[in-house]
């Protein structure tokens, strides 16, 4: 098991922890187990059923724990109580348990009892299963991080409400909807086909890449929330490349993107939550070993002919785990980055296409195409022409800071405008 | 935003030294950098290159072996662009690697599908 994921898939250390602290981390790790086997059992209908189900399991756990004591294995007592739980519903609701036996079996006679099977191979597949299921273009992409965060990361509504920056109804709403939708589509929770993994990948790997983005490029202060979003969609991304029919080129790509871009989580945030940017960072807290495995999933990506745009992003976020600058590597990354452009335009990607051209080939060259660029209303773009104009013309240089400064919102985009301003002002 | 094309022609490379990988990457990156200078300006489409290899077609099953079979020039890629006009497109065009390297660059402007027109072959005129 690799390392991000032991930090995701915590060890059972829980002798060391009271049941005040191992309830909200076994919500976290085994909510969304449970919840994916049920669903997938039960079908999209009934994922409700599925949630309270688990909910009432928790919920008995933290009464009971309070009171006697821990149980001598926690999970396994969470496993069989929401299985009992299962069964004395199905048993109370004859006719839903009926419904769900049509859709499992044929042969209900032969069965008569439901199995709930809560192994490590069913709780895997069912987990892949109902993110295929969740990542679905019928529903908005919001949704479907919300989804499956609330789905699949057992993030509460009040977590991703803050994650999104925005209030718990609107999440509560749109969660709402999301379930309708499906529901209404008759979305299945199976494992994808073959055939269907082509189709379907993209959207997947979208919403990954998005809740990754989310955590990693947050305004949002809370560090540990934010980090937690990156290590979900780290551990959503793992499963797709532990399962032999989505261990595909570009899902190694983005989990290798991921993980470079993780292994810079300790160096890129100081003790009161700023931010560092790149250039200030210690490369000593950079994870290495992160960095190891993100390199290993770009060679396995790269062992075919497709090139996606994560191939590109990972390939320039690898170039970025070396510190030293030299021609050579803004070379490289200038290169990827024309590539990038050619996949997709976005004025963030063509910026930092510019950046890297002023890197490779000098500020002059750069400054001819960024002013071609003309993103007025962006103030990366006047940020970048400030900063290619400094020692060259440092007047202009100030101009173009100073109108960057005029159109930032974020606190944290002023104080580094503001930096270079002062950078220049301080030169005799 | 219209859309244009520019079509690359070289001179046929009769018994002329294969360049080194080195220089074949560099021009490569020339190019890319000069199709990246386009992209991040939003303004490209699309883009292959061509392999000098193929077949010409001529009336009455006459089959010529390569693209160039007649003419001294080849086609060598072509590049598919936004502009406002013939002109922009043309600015862009100016700083194309290949007419550092002696050969041409053809800009062209694209036809679109009136879909008027379309609809009135059938439709009738609205």
């Amino acid at each position: 098991m690799i390392v991000f994921a032991t930090n995701v898939f915590c060890k059972d250390d829980f002798f060391l922890m009271q049941p005040t602290e191992l309830l909200p981390h076994l919500f976290r790790t085994e909510y969304r187990k449970i919840t994916s086997v049920l669903c997938k059992l039960f079908g999209i209908e009934y994922i409700e059923v599925a949630e309270d189900i688990v909910s009432e399991t928790f919920l008995a756990a933290a009464e009971l724990w309070g009171m006697k004591g821990l149980p001598e294995n926690p999970t396994a007592w969470l496993y069989s109580v929401s299985k009992n739980k299962t069964r004395n519903y199905l048993k109370r609701n004859q006719l839903f348990a009926q419904k769900i036996s049509e859709q499992i079996t044929q042969s209900l006679e032969l069965t008569r009892e439901i199995e709930i099977d809560l192994s490590v191979k069913n709780i895997n597949d069912s987990q892949l299963a109902m993110i295929f299921a969740v990542c679905n273009p019928c529903i908005p992409i919001e949704a479907q991080i919300g989804l499956a965060l609330n789905l699949l990361c057992g993030f509460g509504v009040d977590e991703i409400a803050s994650a999104f920056l925005t209030n718990k109804e609107v999440i509560y709403k749109r969660l709402q909807r999301a379930k309708q939708k499906l529901k209404a589509e008759k979305i299945k929770i199976e494992q994808p086909t073959k055939t269907e993994i082509n189709n379907r990948l993209p959207t997947v790997l979208t919403t990954l890449y998005l809740l990754f983005n989310e955590g990693y490029y947050s305004t949002s202060q809370n560090k540990i929330l934010r980090k937690e979003l990156c290590l979900e969609a780290m551990r959503l991304n793992y499963l797709l490349v532990e399962n032999e029919i989505t261990n595909q080129p570009p899902a190694n790509a983005l989990l290798s993107l991921m993980c470079f871009h993780s292994s810079r989580f300790e160096a890129r945030v100081n003790e009161s939550g700023e931010n560092i940017l790149y250039e200030d960072q210690d490369p000593n807290l950079w994870n290495k070993e992160i960095i190891e495995k993100g390199t290993e999933f770009l060679n396995i990506a790269f062992k075919n002919s497709v090139v996606t745009k994560y191939h590109l992003e990972a390939g320039i976020a690898y170039c970025h785990t070396q510190k030293e600058d030299s021609k050579q590597k803004w070379e490289t990354i200038l290169q990827l980055y024309n590539q990038l452009l050619q996949i997709e335009y976005s004025p963030i990607i063509a910026l930092n296409r510019t950046y890297a051209l002023a890197k490779a080939q000098g500020k002059k060259e750069a400054i001819i195409e960024a002013e071609k660029l003309n993103l007025t209303t962006n103030h990366l773009y006047y940020s970048l022409l400030g900063n290619l104009y400094t020692d060259l013309d440092n007047a202009k240089a100030l101009k173009y800071l100073e109108t960057a400064l005029a159109l930032v919102h974020s606190l944290e985009d002023r104080m580094i405008i503001t930096k270079n301003i002062d950078r220049i002002t301080a030169k005799p | 935003m219209k859309e244009f094309m520019m079509i690359f022609r070289n001179e046929k490379m009769e018994g002329s030294e294969q360049p080194s990988a080195e220089q074949m990457q560099a021009v490569m990156n020339e190019w890319q950098n000069w199709i990246g200078n386009i992209a991040a300006q939003g303004n490209y489409s699309g883009t292959n290159r061509l392999h000098s290899e193929g077949k010409t077609l001529k009336p009455n099953n006459v089959s010529l072996d390569g693209p160039y079979a007649e003419v001294k020039e080849m086609v060598g890629g072509y590049l598919m662009v936004k502009a406002n006009s013939l002109d922009e497109a043309v600015e862009m065009a100016k700083s194309c690697p290949n007419l550092m390297y002696g050969g041409s660059v053809e800009v062209r402007s694209v036809m679109t599908i009136d879909a008027d027109a379309t609809s009135a072959t059938f439709l009738g005129e609205k």
